[in-house]
């Protein structure tokens, strides 16, 4: 291994490429590095905190830290993954998310990552707030309350598909994803199932419609390996 | 209107209240109204909680329906996944699903009739059955039966353990699963799955009909306190298929009165809404359904197991149906309507949805891989089964966007509201009037409920249409105003009241 194309992970060596994030490849050598706002195919945007890693002493979001030889990255340590907790308990809370009904259990990765960082309760008061079911498009359907407002649909809608259909509107924590059609409705946009930004949204917060459930328990995503153990899929997966 | 539901007043009267009552599923409490020499003057059952689903899940898309609404109940869920299903089915118009999809579906239905009929029966009635109505109450649950008849307690444990195995292969997870889905289901059996479960089958039907001649013993037994206690007559309802078998999946239902006669020979469930009427009162949140042409007072009915063994015409497997021969031979060929006979019509029905399972795992069907069917979209949808407590209705209408726009759950326990309330009374007329009012004498009333095996959460599910009734009383006692909240939502008030 070519030492200076590699760095150290808890420990272990990682062999990157040249313009690869630390999370990258972390995950293409096998490595498990909590997230929820990376996509492959993606720009990476440090949205979510949850891949926050220590790089040589400092905190910092694997997704957009560049690799570099030599660089030291502590990422599975009992201190970082109480903060990620930390971080997953005020997801929950802040939206409504209500797993035993939610058609993207076990195929959701907020919910895999709770399960594997074992977050046991939400910690804080839910906000309950109150968000929008959009149904008006035939085949898909926007669940507000699910969302984590990560911005990958905005994204995938504006770099991938080119429709600009998503966008993150108001600030903190008022900010929520709205649609750029004068109705603000889905229904109204040019918004197609084959569409990067229906594929991407790690929760289940658009989804298309009549097909839930089609995959029994035991055999959906997360059923199989926790998402620690899925590198392969998350760093490869197109859909 | 019914004897002991109103007492003429309540000044001067003693009360008593039964909270929570315990070994159901829910929460619920019993008043009794006493005055000085012990004479009941009013006995009711009440439900302290209440949920939301028919508010809640307004405005969700219609295929989410059938896995939220199974979280009305732990105990039998899959009766709500498959109610709810069946109603969904009609929405996306899949007329008919295909075989395998349809006897999965009757596999899951039965696993959840045997795990829910070996709950009751073992763990939550057999202690006043095997210890004694008024035995000492810390022994009288599971583990005191557990202490002194280990094997009928293991028997009941792994009975019910079974029934769970069968929905866990078939919903995927033992309670709250996502099996059945509109137009059909989502998961094939494996041919090593259907072996296993065959594997247990003849050694827990050798169970069950142990429990059966168990009951029956304890009838033969003491016949005048078993067949009298709790003792009331009324119509019942049940579903029976199209050649009057009984069958707890689907068909029509059939009204018989208290003698046997029939009040509806048949009629399909989706004219429910022209049948039957729900009565609000103002001191329950749980409502009272009737035979509209009846009307309230002589229109409640039974649902169950008690009123489905003698609804239908026969049992179609052979060992069920002869032992509810057997069972309705005590009636010397009129209805049996004794409160305790329910546990008898309960654990023959157990033994029924194993004959069932047996028919189904040996059935080459059950094993395809063609799994649903889709039809011609319906705005609106009624799914009826018959739950482990008896019929079970799920109503909802969506809109164009998929969006469930009307809910209307109408629960086993709430079709038996009128008759657990009659039975209290009953019980309160025999065991407790005039005498002084014991732990034991309280347990009485405990098991005229239990023996319906009410599920009280499930029953009060309409947040937000439950009828309220607010009064403003001024300092004499006087009051000044009513407002009240009817049933479909309405506010009324009256000034100056009374």
């Amino acid at each position: 291994m070519n030492s200076e194309n590699t760095f150290i992970i808890d420990g272990m060596p990682i062999p990157f490429e040249p313009d690869q994030t630390v999370l990258q490849a972390a995950l293409k050598a096998g490595v498990f590095i909590p997230h929820l706002c990376f996509y492959p195919g993606l720009r990476p945007n440090g949205n979510c905190k949850l891949c926050t890693v220590i790089i040589n002493g400092r905190h910092t979001s694997a997704c957009t830290a560049l690799a570099r030889s030599g660089i030291e990255v502590e990422n599975n340590t009992p201190v970082l993954d109480d903060k990620r907790r930390l971080l997953l308990q005020m997801l929950f809370v802040e939206g409504n998310h209500f797993c035993p009904s939610c058609e993207k259990s076990g195929n959701c990765q907020l919910q895999a990552l709770a399960y594997d960082l074992e977050m046991m309760t939400p910690h804080f008061n839910h906000f309950f707030p109150s968000r929008k079911v959009d149904t008006s498009h035939p085949e898909a359907f926007l669940d507000l309350n699910r969302c984590v407002n990560c911005g990958l649909c905005v994204q995938a809608s504006r770099e991938v598909d080119k429709k600009n259909i998503f966008a993150l509107s108001g600030r903190g924590r008022a900010s929520h994803i709205v649609i750029n059609t004068p109705s603000g409705k889905l229904g109204d946009s040019d918004f197609a199932l084959s569409d990067k930004a229906a594929s991407v949204c790690p929760v289940g917060a658009i989804l298309p419609k009549r097909g839930s459930f089609a995959v029994p328990i035991g055999q959906r995503i997360y059923d199989k390996l926790p998402i620690s153990s899925q590198t392969e899929f998350l760093m490869t997966r197109k859909t | 209107m019914f004897e002991l539901e109103n007492a003429k007043t309540t000044q001067g009267l003693r009360r008593i209240a039964i909270d929570p009552v315990s070994r159901v599923e829910g929460h619920g409490k019993v008043t009794l109204l006493l005055d000085e020499q012990n004479r009941i003057h009013q006995a009711r059952l009440h439900i302290v909680e209440f949920r939301g689903f028919e508010v809640f899940i307004k405005g969700r898309p219609y295929w989410e329906v059938p896995v939220t609404v199974q979280r009305l109940c732990g105990i039998c869920p899959i009766s709500h996944h498959l109610a709810a299903c069946k109603a969904m089915d009609a929405i996306i118009g899949a007329k008919q699903l295909t075989p395998t999809a349809e006897k999965l579906r009757h596999l899951m239905h039965y696993g959840q009739i045997v795990q829910s009929h070996a709950l009751h029966f073992y763990h939550l009635a057999s202690p006043d059955l095997l210890l004694g109505f008024d035995s000492e109450a810390a022994q009288r649950n599971i583990v005191g039966v557990a202490m002194k008849y280990p094997d009928i307690a293991k028997q009941g444990i792994l009975i019910r353990k079974y029934g769970q195995e069968i929905i866990h292969h078939v919903a995927g997870k033992r309670i709250h699963g996502t099996g059945a889905i509109p137009g059909g289901v989502n998961k094939a059996l494996t041919a090593a799955e259907r072996d296993e479960l065959k594997k247990d089958l003849p050694q827990l039907i050798e169970w069950v009909q142990g429990g059966i001649e168990l009951v029956q013993r304890f009838f033969e037994t003491n016949p005048s306190f078993f067949d009298s206690f709790g003792l009331f007559e009324s119509n019942m309802m049940g579903m029976v298929r199209e050649d009057g078998a009984l069958d707890l999946y689907h068909g029509d239902l059939r009204v018989k009165d208290a003698k046997g006669k029939p009040i509806f020979d048949r009629f399909n469930y989706e004219t429910y809404p022209q049948v039957l009427r729900e009565e609000v009162r103002p001191w329950s949140y749980m409502k009272f359904p009737y035979i509209e042409k009846l009307g309230s007072e002589n229109g409640w009915y039974k649902v169950g197991p008690l009123a489905r063994l003698q609804t239908c015409d026969f049992i179609p497997s052979p060992l069920a149906e002869a032992a509810r021969k057997n069972m309705l031979a005590i009636g010397n060929g009129q209805p049996v309507h004794s409160t305790l006979s329910y546990h008898w019509a309960r654990i023959i029905e157990a033994l029924h949805g194993l004959e069932v399972i047996q028919s189904l795992l040996d059935d080459p069907d059950l094993l395809g891989t063609d799994l649903t069917v889709k039809g011609e979209r319906q705005e609106e949808g009624i799914g009826v089964i018959e739950a482990p407590r008896g019929v079970l209705i799920h109503h909802y209408k969506v809109n164009e966007d998929d969006q469930v726009t009307m809910c209307n759950l109408i629960v086993s326990t709430t079709h038996n509201n009128q008759a657990m309330n009659t039975a209290i009374r009953s019980v309160a007329t025999q065991h407790l009037d005039r005498r002084v009012i014991s732990e034991g004498l309280l347990n009485h009333i405990e098991c005229a409920i239990r023996a319906y095996d009410p599920c009280l959460s499930c029953a009060t599910h309409a947040l937000g249409e439950m009828p309220l009734q607010v009064e403003l009383i001024d300092a004499e006692g006087q009051r000044l105003s009513l407002l009240c909240r009817d049933s479909n939502g309405q506010f009324h008030t009256s000034d100056v009241y009374g």
